[in-house]
């Protein structure tokens, strides 16, 4: 009788707790779907029309805003991993002066925002000319990526025993082939993990792109997304729910599906950092 | 010629002229040669960036450093001046200016380095033939710098590219807290000048803004422990629900609990925004509805309840991490420890205490720690929530929400007040320095050191 209880008990937190939780998300998934454009209480399910999505590609930027995040977030994934494994590869590997220097100085720059630069780097693309331009946004994502990352990569690297490289050596491989050949292929969790945090991270990324981008057509999807509903509640509610859903549905799926490697490497990352 | 006087003349040599040394003496043509052309580049890019060449022709009757100046001379007259002249399109723009002279600066330190090089190698060559009357030849040379040195030149590109990107854009931000850049004095209208202490004696001294200032710094702090408290032991609470025997569907539950982990944080925060919305947000229609309350509750737009919305939102989102990560540790507990702590007649609340909970603190302590650090600079949570409102007018441009990360982007972006951000951006930046170290030492210190 007693485990009975227990067992009701528990059931009923777990589903209250499930219903907290996902009531806001269908919610949010079902306003998209509703006549009107303010946010409601009273979802009509006999209603549900098509119309905001229409708007939202014949009205707004979307698509645009769409593209350039993901070319962005595209490029600086590329880049960031090859800068990273690099970085991360030579800090694991190799014995050098201001080895530890080095390593302490990103590790404490990894801990500072880098958007409370946002002005010196406002000012050092506008003098370079690149302000409105999404490389500035890559250059910045890509090496911004660099401390955080490397003190994760290194340390994963750091349990890929040494004499694998060793005998390579001894079978006459050079330096980077014993990293493109033996590191990397050992590495392929972690590079997954770095590869799709940083592909994920434009896309919800807002102060340096709202400064960097500000313009309609170079903006990225989220600055979009606010500039949509910050202020506009009232009239703009319904078009900016069909725009989450839309992209809140390919992140939500590809973290599911990436799960695994994201927790370990969140668990690695604090670990080391 | 004796090897020491050899050694004497080629450092002598190579001060003057790089690598001239390493060329005329010990015969490495090449090196020698690559040294030189560093001096070249650095001088050529002073001589053809400026107007020197028509200064010493005669050319220039009124020289300045403003006007004819070269890369280098120019950029620390930049940061030393900030500009001279005013006005329209030939006018001095303070803050270019200053970035200009950072990045000239910076360059100079790299040729320095370069030029460093060039003499302690020239010094070791002489050593090597004074003490064997010969050398190695410049190839043998590079092939045992590329093997000793593998490293260096790997990382230098890398290494350079992070100093313009990331450390650069710092010093600049230290620079600013010295400057007087703000909305009186916005380039290229105005000039900027140095103020040294002014700043950071306003932030302290003038009542409103020490006032402003602390009331922030304290809420900062109780939002990131509650935040981070609150997550993490929900979570906890969570994950032991959830890994209890007797709950079915348990990848049911799971998979819609980490929903808001998810779901990414800023659709979720505009999200709540609206439902939680004091006028028709949803949440307050609802509860008028059923007659549970008369009046709408104002979540957003009263400064305690405001602060205690956000906390639950960010609850809502925070929760699944830990609860996810603490599954994790109970799936891999030692379930012989129980039976060892039930033969000597532990009961559940003791088996817990003694032994559940040490191991998952143990496991996730760091992440406790990591996530501290998030919410300490939780931009987000906050911004896209409440924007740090309801307003607060006895505080200066920050709302009763705001914390100190968000108060810097208001101050930035709507109030312009770059150089008050920026004392603010440097005391951030060394509380968040001093507790990073504080952590490094306490983690990797004792596991690799």
């Amino acid at each position: 009788m007693k485990k009975r209880i227990t067992a009701i008990l528990l059931h009923m937190e777990l589903i209250i707790m499930s219903l907290l939780v996902i009531v806001p998300v269908i919610w949010i998934v079902l306003s998209s779907f509703q006549e009107g454009s303010g946010p409601s209480s009273t979802i009509k399910l006999s209603k549900l029309t098509l119309d905001n999505y229409r708007r939202l590609f014949a009205e707004t930027n979307y698509a645009i805003w769409f593209f350039n995040t993901l070319k962005i977030a595209f490029a600086s994934m590329v880049l960031s991993v090859c800068l990273i494994m690099i970085t991360a590869w030579i800090m694991s590997r190799m014995q050098f002066a201001g080895k530890k220097a080095s390593l302490m100085t990103i590790m404490i720059l990894s801990m500072f925002p880098t958007f409370l630069s946002m002005t010196a780097i406002y000012t050092l693309f506008l003098t370079l000319g690149l302000v409105g331009k999404p490389i500035s946004l890559i250059i910045v994502y890509a090496v911004g990526a660099i401390p955080y990352n490397t003190w994760l990569v290194k340390g994963y690297m750091d349990g890929v025993p040494m004499s694998i490289d060793e005998a390579a050596y001894i079978d006459g491989c050079t330096k980077f082939q014993s990293f493109r050949k033996i590191v990397l292929p050992l590495s392929t969790p972690i590079i997954t993990y770095c590869a799709v945090s940083q592909f994920m991270m434009p896309w919800m990324d807002y102060i340096l792109p709202n400064i960097l981008l500000s313009g309609d057509k170079t903006r990225t999807l989220a600055v979009g997304l606010f500039a949509l509903i910050n202020g506009k509640e009232s009239t703009n509610f319904t078009i900016f729910a069909s725009g989450a859903v839309l992209i809140a549905v390919p992140i939500t799926i590809v973290f599911i599906v990436f799960q695994k490697y994201l927790v370990q490497g969140i668990s690695a990352g604090a670990d080391k950092g | 010629m004796n090897g020491f006087v050899k050694r004497k003349k080629m450092i002598g040599l190579s001060l003057f002229f790089w690598g001239s040394g390493q060329f005329l003496i010990a015969k490495q043509r090449l090196k020698g040669f690559i040294f030189f052309c560093m001096q070249l580049l650095l001088v050529g890019l002073e001589l053809f960036s400026g107007y020197w060449i028509e200064y010493a022709q005669g050319l220039v009757p009124d020289f300045s450093i403003r006007l004819h100046g070269g890369f280098f001379t120019k950029g620390i007259w930049g940061i030393i001046t900030l500009g001279e002249k005013l006005g329209g399109k030939y006018g001095d723009h303070s803050t270019m200016l200053l970035i200009k002279g950072v990045i000239a600066v910076i360059v100079l330190i790299l040729f320095i380095l370069v030029y460093l090089w060039n003499i302690k190698d020239a010094s070791e060559t002489g050593l090597q033939i004074e003490q064997t009357g010969t050398c190695m030849s410049s190839k043998e040379y590079f092939k045992q710098f590329y093997n000793k040195r593998f490293a260096y030149i790997v990382l230098a590109p890398i290494g350079i590219a992070f100093v313009f990107v990331v450390i650069m854009p710092i010093v600049f931000s230290v620079l600013t807290a010295f400057l007087n850049y703000n909305r009186d004095h916005l380039p290229p209208g105005k000039l900027l000048d140095w103020v040294g202490l002014a700043n950071f004696k306003k932030l302290f001294t003038i009542p409103i803004w020490s006032h402003t200032f602390m009331k922030v710094f304290v809420w900062t702090v109780i939002w990131t422990l509650l935040g981070t408290l609150s997550t993490y032991f929900f979570g906890m609470f969570q994950a032991m629900i959830l890994n209890h025997p007797l709950v079915r569907f348990k990848a049911v539950f799971r998979t819609i609990l980490i929903l808001p982990f998810a779901i990414p944080q800023m659709i979720s925060l505009l999200v709540f925004r609206n439902l939680l919305n004091g006028q028709f947000g949803p949440i307050n229609q609802i509860l008028l509805k059923i007659g549970f309350i008369s009046e709408n509750i104002p979540f957003l737009t009263d400064p305690t309840i405001a602060k205690v919305t956000v906390l639950i939102v960010n609850l809502w989102m925070g929760f699944p991490m830990f609860m996810i990560m603490m599954l994790g540790v109970l799936a891999n507990l030692d379930q012989s420890l129980y039976e060892a702590a039930s033969i000597d007649g532990a009961g559940k609340t003791q088996c817990f205490k003694t032994i559940t909970l040490p191991l998952i603190f143990q496991a996730t302590s760091p992440n406790l720690i990591m996530s501290t650090a998030a919410n300490f600079n939780a931009f987000g949570a906050i911004y896209f929530l409440t924007q740090g409102g309801p307003n607060n007018p006895d505080m200066q441009f920050a709302g009763s929400t705001d914390i100190l990360i968000s108060w810097i982007y208001k101050l930035t972006l709507d109030q312009q007040m770059y150089d008050i951000a920026a004392v603010m951006s440097v005391l951030l930046f060394f509380i968040v320095g001093a507790v990073s170290l504080w952590n490094f030492r306490r983690t990797v210190s004792f596991k690799e050191l």
